[in-house]
């Protein structure tokens, strides 16, 4: 890979009315990298994707897709990226195939190279069996996948999925994981949003953590976790009457965190783990589950943002903290 | 992934001049033929389409027809089919409303805003599909009309100059109603949205009955409208000139000058809200 830079942002801006979606927002991404913007709802992440992909003008700051202003040379930057956006923009009478072929021919490909490329495409993402049905008959994941594809028909060297497993099961989820990792393996460069920190965490090289409109962190997925630079001890108690039993049994090892029947300790309490449950036994506590785990970017965007990043409606899809790792 | 390396390709260069027009076309009839592909899927879009003028004609012909001829020198239903003609392109442009207004919610106008297409072209490959559209409604409805006795007084070619004239007035008003769908971005609001615009157009006007029979306030208005003006040019190129002092061609010119004059106005305004629409 080489080291050049495919995304620019410059103290970008933008408002909608008095709401200021980005409030000065800088980021490089090196080519052939992912790059991850993680943030809650409402952060200002699908706004920055939205002025990068020359949808949105920005008020203020600069915003260069491999050297070409999004502004200025527009025609120029669309060339060169693909979007798939938060909602499966496909059209639904149109079959998978011709959905690709549609967005093939007004991307400007060779005539010859466009049933190719989306035949390749509907293979690659399991859609060669539905292809010639219209894309209303598809399931949720069938329609997002076909949406990706979309955005990968030209070929384009720059990638942006906002949100991409926003609303997926968790099989698609993993599915559509394996497929982006595939596509940067080719050398993509891809921006990437998420409110799901594991999927920041699985796929992106880099993250930067944006909250109201501004970058609050950004770093290495490690780099993140290092940040709080420590272990997490976890309890789970069998009801709230015990956890707060057991939150004043542990008050000698500094100020355990107490979330219903959940609490939390640093992992370099004195005696550690054995301390925690020795002090539980000696009140006549038992926890249901004690885990030691890494921090989990989910404990990063506590401490950075002192809130918790919000989940959609579709949280049961989350992958459990510290599971499938 | 050696299959994906088997396709090269090379980035295309920005279009300038005249390979920027020829763009722009090649992306509106791509356009053009993605929403004729969803209008063959949908059938039942031109199934209603024209049930619903059938209707009138119907309604018209046999219920207010009675009433309505003793003011004529033509029979009632000549002198009703050129306005079912109008009113049928405008109630179809309606359709135009909604299917802008389905693309901007369903992010389809994001994802071509984010490709290298041409501005227009979203616009002109749903305003050239709807005028298809209207082409197969116009013909479907003119069958029924014969079948209840509409009959041409002039001759083929008047008719067919008719014709041509209503599907254009249905193009024009397209670019009216692409305003409206951009405007408020969500199909069922479309729809409802574009029947104040469209009744009083449709009713206060020549269509259905003589101008003569309205209050003194109204006829202005009821006698210059669009489509009045349409109405009464398809009738005159159709069935002959209904009014003396007034001949085919000064209707024609009238309804063309409105036509145009819809088009140079409202296709700026559609394309530069488009350009804002998401």
């Amino acid at each position: 890979m080489t080291d050049e830079t495919a995304i620019v942002v410059e103290s970008l801006t933008k408002k909608f009315g008095d709401v200021e979606a980005l409030a000065g927002v800088d980021f490089q991404v090196e080519s052939g990298t992912v790059f991850g913007l993680l943030g809650p709802n409402g952060a200002g992440k699908t706004t920055a994707i939205r002025i990068l992909t020359t949808i949105l003008p920005p008020d203020g700051g600069r915003a260069e897709v491999l050297g070409y202003d999004v502004v200025r040379d527009a025609q120029k930057v669309r060339l060169r990226i693909g979007m798939a956006g938060q909602f499966a923009a496909v059209d639904p009478l149109l079959t998978g195939r011709e959905n690709l072929r549609l967005v093939g021919k007004v991307a400007q490909m060779p005539n010859d190279l466009i049933l190719p490329r989306a035949d390749e495409l509907l293979e690659r993402f399991e859609l060669t069996d539905a292809a010639n049905r219209p894309a209303r008959t598809y399931s949720g994941g069938m329609r997002r996948r076909l949406d990706i594809a979309a955005a990968l028909v030209a070929r384009p060297p720059v990638l942006f999925l906002d949100e991409p497993t926003t609303g997926l099961d968790l099989h698609s989820r993993n599915e559509l994981w394996a497929m982006i990792k595939e596509l940067v393996a080719e050398g993509t460069t891809l921006l990437l949003t998420t409110q799901y920190l594991e999927e920041a965490d699985r796929l992106a090289g880099r993250i930067a953590v944006i909250d109201g409109g501004r970058v609050i962190a950004e770093g290495t997925p490690s780099e993140l976790k290092a940040k709080l630079g420590r272990s997490v001890i976890e309890l789970s108690m069998a009801d709230e009457t015990d956890a707060f039993r057991a939150e004043r049994a542990l008050s000698h090892l500094g100020r355990p965190e107490l979330d219903g029947t959940i609490l939390r300790l640093p992992g370099n309490v004195p005696g550690g783990a054995m301390e925690v449950l020795r002090a539980l036994d000696g009140a006549g506590l038992e926890p249901d589950t004690l885990m030691v785990r890494e921090p989990s970017l989910d404990d990063v965007f506590l401490q950075l943002t002192g809130h918790k990043a919000e989940r959609s409606e579709l949280e049961d899809a989350t992958v459990p903290v510290g599971g499938a790792r | 992934m050696s299959r994906t390396a088997a396709i090269p390709f090379t980035i295309p260069d920005e279009r300038h001049g005249l390979g920027r027009i020829g763009g722009a076309i090649s992306d509106a009839i791509a356009l053009w033929q993605r929403n004729l592909i969803g209008l063959r899927r949908t059938p039942q879009t031109i199934v209603f389409s024209t049930l619903q003028p059938v209707i009138f004609v119907l309604l018209f012909r046999y219920v207010f027809g009675g009433a309505v001829s003793q003011t004529l020198t033509v029979p009632y239903v000549d002198y009703l089919m050129p306005g079912i003609f109008c009113q049928m392109v405008v109630f179809g442009a309606m359709l135009t409303a909604v299917g802008l207004a389905a693309d901007l919610k369903s992010g389809m106008l994001e994802r071509f805003h984010s490709l290298p297409m041409s501005r227009s072209a979203v616009l002109a490959g749903r305003t050239t599909a709807d005028l298809t559209r209207n082409f197969f409604v116009v013909i479907l409805v003119s069958i029924a009309g014969f079948i209840v006795g509409f009959r041409i007084h002039t001759n083929v070619f008047g008719f067919l100059a008719g014709m041509g004239l209503v599907l254009l007035f249905g193009y024009a008003l397209s670019w009216v109603f692409a305003t409206v769908g951009l405007a408020v971005g969500d199909p069922e609001t479309a729809q409802a949205a574009s029947f104040p615009v469209m009744a009083p157009l449709v009713f206060a006007s020549s269509a259905f009955v003589s101008v003569a029979t309205m209050p003194g306030w109204l006829r202005p208005f009821a006698e210059h409208q669009p489509v009045s003006v349409t109405a009464s040019a398809v009738r005159a190129l159709m069935i002959g000139n209904t009014t003396p002092g007034t001949s085919t061609a000064t209707y024609v010119w009238q309804a063309l000058a409105w036509l145009i004059g819809l088009i140079v106005v409202f296709a700026p305004i559609a394309v530069r809200q488009y350009r804002k629409a998401v």
